[in-house]
């Protein structure tokens, strides 16, 4: 186990390290100099090369190219990302320090609503193939797999504010002074957004199960008089788990990819709607300082995901 | 003269009805075994024919702007009603498919060819190269796609073309990693070491020996990732970093609605939805059919 998490980590930090060359990359190396794509925003042509140069010093992208990204990779060790354009003087890391929370929110309540209903649904579903839970319960499924996640946000804001005159909330309560208005505020957008997620979790799980049902050790439970729930608990699930698990890092990348379109539709203030409103407007140091963070903490995840795996499935460890 | 090029032309058309028949036989045998397959493969023939003849079906331009059907409703003068500025909501959804399609079918020829080649040699080359490679495509899929699109959009600007460009970056690296799988085991075939026996080069063995047997999944991979590129596409253009809005997409139509928009004028929120649902929708079927016929091993991996 130790040298399988070796391993792991091994390939992680130089993942790491090209991830923000890749960041670094997009940014700079693109054909459009920033400078000159910020001077003309918002229609004013006039700029002169004083101008230019003025905003190149700004950015730091008058410096080569080697300084530019050592001075990106030390901001962001020590934290200092840089300032706003668009808020000049408001730091990114207090930006995102301040709306970090309220995403991480959204999605982990998305990923568990997602499982508290998919695992059982894929458990019973397969339990009684064919049967009429089956056919609703694929059904939804299906729904879930096809439709587009902003589709789906979009339709569920347009049901909501038609039929039950919902209003998204003018600001969005802290979970540790006001748990229950947050939970109030959240669950709709988590529910959109974890959607996807059930879906496909309950299609993995009803397929799992149906698999490990009809392997030998199942009927050995069952002949040795085990409870019905017992072996589909004990014996089944545990082991209907792994693929599960397998498509769990892919899902939580796509989880945190949808999240930014729920918090557009939604207008939650966390760091994907920052990202949004900053692409727009070319706010480059938001921009990147977003997209790395995301990119690290999908990273950390998979790589969560790959030692549980390890520790789940021991054949892994000695491959 | 005349008879001599019907000599010659004869065996050419029969082949070629030979050929129709094969695929006509091909595909009623496809929809009986996987029906859903077919009705996606359906429903996306019918975007694709709706999306060509856009211009004859449309019943009106779909950018004029015409101040007094402004929001009127369906079955008025507009079949599906009228947007803001009065232009008619079908016919942007009919020319909205066009954007659509075409963004996905490009994204995908270019994106996940250039994937499965770079897959398929970065599999036959080994060693460190391999390494290399497959630590770049570690390092693009660790961007969810759509933040990877975005941040990319940001940096080059909105444009049809720069949209192709996102979606090939997100497209690529996941190709390269499910193609390179198969070619590993497909270079140890014994046909490719009686290849190479032969004296045949890299890049033959590549082109002629592993690359045709990576078709099926060439085929799979491309279709469902179609439902996913138009996806993206819509996404990035309801969010307004894709097309220009003056360009009428199906993403680009839900975007800026506000919610007393939504509320009163469902039109604008349920055509363009449903049309985006149907697209995906029928790619996914589609897609998921071919992979259990092509290949059932890959059954529960995308």
């Amino acid at each position: 186990m130790t040298g399988y998490i070796f391993q792991r980590l091994a390939l992680f930090i130089p993942t790491l390290i090209l991830v923000s060359f890749v960041v670094f990359a997009i940014m700079r190396f693109l054909p459009g100099d920033p400078a000159i794509a910020l001077l003309s925003q918002g229609g004013a042509g006039s700029f002169t090369e004083e101008d230019v140069q003025r905003m190149r010093e700004r950015l730091g992208t008058d410096k080569q190219f080697h300084v530019q990204y050592w001075e990106f990779i030390r901001g962001l060790v020590t934290w200092d990302l840089g300032e706003s354009f668009e808020f000049t003087g408001v730091p990114v890391s207090e930006m995102l320090e301040t709306r970090f929370p309220l995403s991480v929110e959204l999605a982990l309540l998305a990923l568990i609503l997602s499982y508290i209903v998919a695992v059982p649904l894929g458990v019973l579903s397969a339990v009684k193939q064919d049967s009429w839970f089956d056919g609703v319960s694929r059904v939804f499924t299906v729904g879930g797999i096809a439709l587009p996640p902003f589709v789906v946000g979009l339709l569920t804001i347009f049901i909501l504010a038609r039929f039950f005159e919902w209003l998204p909330p003018l600001g969005y309560a802290q979970l540790w002074t006001d748990p229950l208005t947050n939970l109030q505020q959240l669950i709709f957008p988590a529910l959109v957004l974890g959607y996807f997620n059930m879906a496909f979790a309950t299609r993995v799980t009803r397929s799992a199960m149906l698999e490990v049902l009809r392997e030998d050790y199942i009927r050995t439970a069952r002949s040795k008089g085990l409870r019905e729930l017992v072996v589909i608990a004990r014996h089944a699930l545990k082991n209907a788990f792994l693929p599960v698990l397998t498509v769990a890092g892919f899902q939580l990348s796509r989880l945190i990819g949808g999240a930014v379109i729920i918090e557009v539709i939604f207008v939650v203030p966390g760091i994907g709607e920052m990202l949004v409103r900053s692409v727009l407007i070319r706010d480059y140091p938001i921009v990147q300082s977003t997209v790395m963070l995301i990119a690290v903490v999908v990273l950390v995840l998979n790589l969560i995901v790959d030692l549980a795996y390890g520790w789940l499935n021991p054949r892994i460890r000695y491959g | 003269m005349s008879s001599d090029r019907a000599a010659i032309a004869a065996p050419v058309i029969v082949r070629g009805i030979r050929a129709t028949q094969g695929f006509a036989l091909g595909l009623v045998d496809f929809s009986k075994r996987k029906p859903s397959g077919a009705v996606g493969g359906a429903m996306v023939f019918l975007l694709v024919l709706i999306a060509i003849f856009a211009p004859l079906i449309s019943p009106f331009d779909p950018n004029q702007i015409n101040g007094e059907y402004s929001f009127s409703a369906p079955g008025t003068t507009m079949p599906l009603g009228g947007n803001f500025a009065g232009q008619d909501v079908l016919s942007r959804l009919f020319y909205g498919g066009r954007i659509s399609l075409f963004v996905g079918f490009v994204s995908i020829a270019i994106g996940i060819t250039a994937g499965a080649l770079m897959g398929a040699i970065s599999a036959y080359y080994g060693g460190k190269f391999d390494l290399i490679v497959q630590r770049f495509v570690d390092a693009f899929i660790a961007f969810p796609g759509i933040i990877l699109a975005l941040a990319l959009m940001a940096a080059l600007g909105s444009s049809v073309f720069n949209i192709i460009i996102a979606l090939v970056a997100v497209l690529a690296p996941s190709a390269i990693r499910t193609v390179r799988s198969q070619a590993l085991a497909l270079k140890e075939m014994d046909y490719v070491l009686a290849a190479r026996a032969v004296g045949a080069g890299d890049a033959r063995i590549i082109i002629r020996h592993i690359v045709p047997n990576c078709l099926a999944l060439f085929i799979i991979l491309a279709t469902i990732n179609l439902g996913y590129a138009i996806l993206v596409e819509a996404s990035l253009s309801f969010l307004g970093v894709g097309v220009p809005p003056n360009v009428p997409t199906w993403g680009g139509m839900l975007s800026g609605l506000s919610l007393t928009e939504m509320s009163n004028y469902w039109w604008l929120v349920v055509f363009p939805s449903l049309f985006l649902g149907i697209a995906v929708f029928g790619f996914n079927l589609l897609g998921d059919a071919l992979r259990d016929v092509l290949d059932p091993r890959l059954r529960g991996t995308g």
